[in-house]
C-alpha cells in the first residue's frame, strides 16, 4: 500500500527564464506538480509548453529561475540527470527505436548486464511485469518495436519510464496520435499511475480530455505563467480560453447556410476502392457542401482521400470532378481538374519548411505565374501577400521562413495554396491538428468560407466533434467500409462511436 | 548641418515594402552564405602571393588557375542540381571517361570528317546524358537508392568504356575540333569559356526558372511537392539527365584539352566535384543550392593546388589540406544550419 502525502509539492518551479539566441521563450514560468495528480499544462502554440518540457526533462539549461524536487533546490543538467531523479518524458515524436525488441527499448540506456552481456531473459520478465502493470499483458516483450501501432509504442514509452523509479511522467500531446477508443486506454493507465502516487504533467490542446482526466491546471501564455494551480473542476471553458489567448472566442463552429437546392454536384466517387484499405465507397459533393469522414485511425479515412486526390491508386471504381472523371493514381490529373490537398502531416507532406512562405504557397502554381519557364517571383510574392492577408495570418509577411510559424499559420499556408492555384473541390486532412484553441475557431469559420464561395470540401478528422461541427453531412467509416451517410445534425458523437464499435464486430 | 535637419522627410509610401534594404538582402541571399568562401577564396591568394610572388600573382597563372578548374567546374554545375535535388551522382567520372571514348571512336571521327567536327561534341553530350537518362529511371521509377545506382553506373561505364576502347588511347586527328579547342577568345581559353557559359546558363537555371524551382521544392521536400502536384519523379530523371550532360560536356573538353579519348578520363573525378560542391554550401540533404558556392568551392580548390605546386609541395601534402579543408567547411555549414533551425 502506497501512501502519498498530496499536499506536499513533488516539483516546483518558479520564474523560469529561457531564451535562445535573443528570442524570450520562457520569460518566468511557475509550476507546482503534487504527487499523485494529473497537472495540465494548457497553452497556445508558441506559448513555450515546449521549452518548459524540454528544461524539465534536461534537455535544456534555464537562463534563470529555481527548481525544488521534493522540496530540495536541483539543477536537472541533462536528460540522465533528469531521468535518476525520476521524472520522464513522452515527447510527442515517440523516442523508441523501431529496430530493437519491447524489452531492449523499456531498458535502453540503463540496460541489466555483467561483463557487458546483456540479461535478456531477465530483461524480458521484468518488462512483462511492467506491461502487466500498464493493462496490456497481452503485448509480448519480444515483439519489435517497429511492429506497434502509435498507441503500443505509447505504452513502450511508458514502460520504460517506469522501468526506472519514476514519479513524474511528462505527457506531450500523447492524445495526438490515438484514436477514441486507444484515448480511453490512456485514460485508464493515467489513472492508474496516479493511484500509485506518480503525477502525470499532461499537455493537450483539446479541452474535453484535461476535463475528463485533469486534476489541476497551469496556463501559459506568451512564455509567463498568467494562472496556476486552478482546479479543472471549477474553471470554466471561457475562462481557460481567455486566459490561454487573451480574449474572447465565441462559438467555436460557424454556423452553415442551407444549401441551394440547384447547388451542382462537383465530386463524385462511385464504388471507389484500394485494395486491402477500403472499398465501395460512393460519396457526391456539391458546390458549397463540406462532408465529413469520421473514423477511428486506421479506419480508412485518410486514404480515400488519398485516392481521390491520386496520390494513392485506386483499385476499382472512379473519381468524377465537374464530369470528367479522373485517371486513377495521378495527382497531377486530381490537381489540373481542381481538386486541392491538406495533407495531415503538415510539415512532412504539405511544406517546405526552410522556404518563405511565399514559395509554399505558390507550390502548386508557380509554373502558371511563370513567362517560357522563367519564374516571376514577383507576381507570386504579390498573389501570396493578398492571400495570406486575406486568410489573415499574422505576420502577414510572405518572404518568413516556413519553419518559424505556428500550426495554425502553417495551416493557412496550405489553404493560401490551393486559393491561390484555384480549387473547386478541397480535401482537409486533420485541418486543425496541432492548431491551438484559438486559431482552430479561425480555421473553421475560414473553411465555411471557402465552402459558401462555393468550393466543395472534404474533412477528415480524428475527433469526431470537429468532425460534426464543421460538416454538413457526414459518412461514417470504419474498417474500409462506409457504414452510414447521415446530416451532420443528425447525429452525436456517441451516436458515431457506437455505430463505428457495432460496424467494427459484424 | 541645420539644412539636413529642417529638410522634409522623404515621403512614406503608402504600402511599406517589408522587403529588407538591398545590403541587407545580399547579405541573407547567396552573397551573404557565399561570404566564407569569398574570405577563404581571398586569404588563399594573400598566401600565394606571399609565398610565391610574381609567379602566382600573374595572369597567365590565374588563367592557369581556372582553366585547371574549368572540367571539374562544369561538371560540378550539374552536380549542384543533384545534390539540390536531395540525390547524388557518383557516376560523373566514368561518364567523362565513357563520353571521351565514344566521341573519339574511329567511326565518329570518320563521320565528323566528312559532316562537321560538332559531331563528336553532340555524340559526348548524347552519350552523358543518355548514362544520365539511366540513372534517373533506374533511381526515380526503379526506386534505388541514388547512391547504389550511380555507383553501379560509376563501375558500369568504365568497364564499358574500356571495353569499347579496347583499353587504348584513341588520338583525335579532326583538326578543326582540336583548333576550336586551341583557340584563344579576348586572351581566355577556350575551356574556359565554356566553364564560364554552363555556371551562368546553370545559374539562371537554378535560380530564375520553373525547373530550379522544382529541383529545390524536390530536395527541400519530396512529399509536399508530389502532393502539390510536381511530377517528381519525371524531374529527378531530367536532373540526372542534366548532371549527365555536364559529364559529356567535360567529355568534350578532356578530348580538346588532351587530343586523345581514353576510358581513364576522369578517374576520381567525383570525389572533387562532390566535394567542391559540399564545401560550396549545397546542403547534402538536399532543398538549397547555389551555383555561384559551387564555382568558388572549385576555384579554392584549383587555388590551392596551384599554390603547393608553386611552393614545390608534394601532392600527398595537398591533398591533406584538402582533407582539412573539406572537414573543416562542413563543420562549418553545420553550425549555419544548426542555428538556423534554433531560431524557434
Amino acid at each position: 500500500m502506497i501512501t502519498v502525502d498530496h499536499s506536499a509539492a513533488l516539483l516546483e518551479v518558479r520564474g523560469l527564464r529561457k531564451s535562445f539566441a535573443g528570442v524570450k521563450a520562457l520569460q518566468g514560468v511557475d509550476l507546482v506538480v503534487r504527487p499523485g495528480e494529473v497537472h495540465c499544462v494548457l497553452g497556445q502554440n508558441g506559448a513555450g509548453k515546449s521549452t518548459l518540457i524540454k528544461t524539465l526533462s534536461g534537455a535544456y539549461q534555464p537562463d534563470s529561475g529555481e527548481i525544488f524536487w521534493q522540496g530540495e533546490p536541483v539543477t536537472i543538467g541533462g536528460p540522465v540527470a533528469a531521468l535518476e531523479l525520476g521524472i520522464a518524458t513522452m515527447y510527442q515524436e515517440l523516442d523508441v527505436v523501431d529496430g530493437l525488441t519491447i524489452a531492449e527499448n523499456v531498458f535502453l540506456g540503463h540496460e541489466q548486464a555483467t561483463g557487458g552481456v546483456l540479461h535478456v531473459a531477465s530483461a524480458n520478465a521484468r518488462t512483462q511485469q511492467i506491461l502487466a502493470r500498464l493493462g496490456h499483458s497481452e503485448i509480448s516483450p519480444r515483439t519489435e518495436v517497429g511492429q506497434l501501432s502509435a498507441a503500443n509504442k505509447q505504452i513502450v514509452s511508458m514502460a520504460r519510464a517506469l522501468s526506472r523509479d519514476t514519479k513524474l511522467i511528462i505527457m506531450d500531446e500523447p492524445s495526438a496520435v490515438l484514436d477514441s477508443q486507444e484515448v480511453e486506454n490512456l485514460f485508464r493507465v493515467v489513472a492508474e499511475l496516479t493511484e500509485q502516487g506518480i503525477a502525470v504533467v499532461y499537455i493537450s490542446h483539446r479541452l474535453a480530455e484535461i476535463r475528463r482526466i485533469g486534476d489541476r491546471i497551469t496556463v501559459i501564455k506568451d512564455g509567463k505563467t498568467t494562472a496556476s494551480g486552478l482546479s479543472v473542476a471549477d474553471t470554466p471553458t471561457p475562462h481557460l480560453i481567455r486566459l490561454m489567448t487573451g480574449r474572447e472566442v465565441a462559438n467555436v463552429f460557424p454556423q452553415s447556410t442551407p444549401l441551394p437546392t440547384d447547388a451542382p454536384i462537383v465530386l463524385r466517387c462511385d464504388a471507389l476502392g484500394v485494395r486491402g484499405v477500403f472499398r465501395n465507397v460512393s460519396l457526391e459533393v456539391r458546390a458549397g457542401e463540406i462532408v465529413g469522414l469520421a473514423g477511428l485511425v486506421g479506419s480508412g479515412r485518410s486514404e480515400i482521400l488519398e485516392a481521390i486526390y491520386g496520390a494513392r491508386r485506386s483499385t476499382s471504381g472512379t473519381v468524377t470532378v465537374n464530369g470528367t472523371v479522373l485517371r486513377p493514381g495521378s495527382v497531377d490529373a486530381a490537381v489540373s481538374a481542381g481538386i486541392g490537398l491538406s495533407p495531415e502531416e503538415r510539415k512532412s507532406q504539405g511544406l517546405i519548411l526552410d522556404e518563405p512562405i511565399f514559395k509554399n504557397v505558390t507550390l502548386s502554381s508557380f509554373a502558371r505565374f511563370a513567362r517560357g519557364g522563367f519564374l516571376r517571383e514577383g507576381a507570386e510574392r504579390d498573389a501570396a501577400r493578398q492571400q495570406i492577408e486575406a486568410l489573415e495570418l499574422r505576420p502577414p509577411d510572405p518572404n518568413l521562413t516556413t519553419r518559424s510559424l505556428s500550426g495554425g499559420n502553417q495551416q493557412k499556408i496550405l489553404l493560401a495554396r490551393w486559393l491561390v492555384h484555384g480549387t473547386t473541390v478541397l480535401l482537409l486532412d486533420e485541418p486543425t491538428r496541432g492548431v491551438d484553441v484559438g486559431a482552430r475557431a479561425e480555421i473553421y469559420a475560414l473553411i465555411r468560407r471557402l465552402a459558401e464561395a462555393g468550393t466543395a470540401i472534404i474533412v477528415v478528422s480524428s475527433e469526431i466533434d470537429e468532425v460534426l461541427g464543421l460538416a454538413d453531412r457526414v459518412l461514417v467509416i470504419s474498417d474500409g467500409d462506409v457504414l452510414t451517410t447521415t446530416n451532420s445534425t443528425d447525429i452525436d458523437e456517441p451516436g458515431v462511436l457506437d455505430l463505428v464499435m457495432r460496424g467494427s464486430a459484424a | 548641418m541645420s539644412e539636413q535637419i529642417t529638410q522634409p522627410a522623404p515621403p512614406t509610401p503608402v504600402t511599406p515594402d517589408t522587403r529588407p534594404g538591398i545590403v541587407k538582402r545580399m547579405l541573407a541571399g547567396s552573397a551573404g552564405r557565399n561570404l566564407g568562401l569569398v574570405i577563404a577564396f581571398a586569404l588563399l591568394i594573400v598566401v600565394g602571393i606571399l609565398t610565391a610572388g610574381d609567379r602566382f600573382a600573374s595572369f597567365d597563372n590565374f588563367v592557369t588557375i581556372i582553366r585547371f578548374a574549368s572540367i571539374v567546374g562544369v561538371v560540378c554545375v550539374g552536380m549542384t542540381f543533384v545534390i539540390t535535388a536531395g540525390g547524388i551522382d557518383l557516376s560523373v567520372g566514368s561518364v567523362v571517361g565513357l563520353s571521351s571514348v565514344v566521341a573519339s571512336l574511329t567511326a565518329v571521327q570518320l563521320a565528323s570528317a566528312q559532316s562537321s567536327w560538332l559531331l563528336i561534341v553532340v555524340v559526348a553530350l548524347l552519350v552523358g546524358t543518355l548514362a544520365g537518362f539511366v540513372n534517373g529511371v533506374v533511381i526515380a521509377y526503379g526506386g534505388v537508392v541514388a547512391f547504389m545506382a550511380t555507383l553501379a553506373m560509376l563501375v558500369g561505364a568504365r568497364g564499358l568504356a574500356e571495353l569499347i576502347s579496347n583499353r587504348s588511347t584513341q588520338i583525335v586527328n579532326n583538326q578543326e575540333f582540336m583548333g576550336f579547342f586551341r583557340a584563344d577568345l579576348l586572351g581566355v581559353p577556350i575551356l574556359i569559356w565554356i566553364f564560364i557559359i554552363v555556371a551562368v546558363a546553370g545559374w539562371i537555371l537554378l535560380n530564375r526558372t520553373t525547373f530550379g524551382r522544382r529541383t529545390v521544392a524536390v530536395g527541400g521536400n519530396a512529399e509536399a511537392s508530389r502532393l502539390a502536384g510536381i511530377k517528381v519523379k519525371r524531374h529527378m530523371v531530367y536532373v540526372y539527365m542534366l548532371s549527365g550532360l555536364t559529364a559529356g560536356i567535360a567529355g568534350v573538353m578532356f578530348l580538346g584539352r588532351t587530343t586523345v579519348g581514353t576510358s581513364t578520363h576522369g578517374t576520381l573525378l567525383e570525389l572533387d566535384v562532390i566535394a567542391a560542391v559540399v564545401v560550396g554550401g549545397t546542403l547534402l540533404i538536399g532543398g538549397r543550392g547555389t551555383i555561384v558556392g559551387s564555382v568558388l568551392g572549385i576555384l579554392i580548390f584549383s587555388t590551392l593546388t596551384n599554390v603547393f605546386t608553386q611552393n614545390n609541395l608534394s601532392t600527398s601534402v595537398q591533398n591533406v589540406a584538402k582533407g582539412v579543408i573539406i572537414v573543416a567547411a562542413v563543420l562549418l555549414q553545420q553550425r549555419f544550419a544548426s542555428r538556423g533551425s534554433r531560431s524557434k
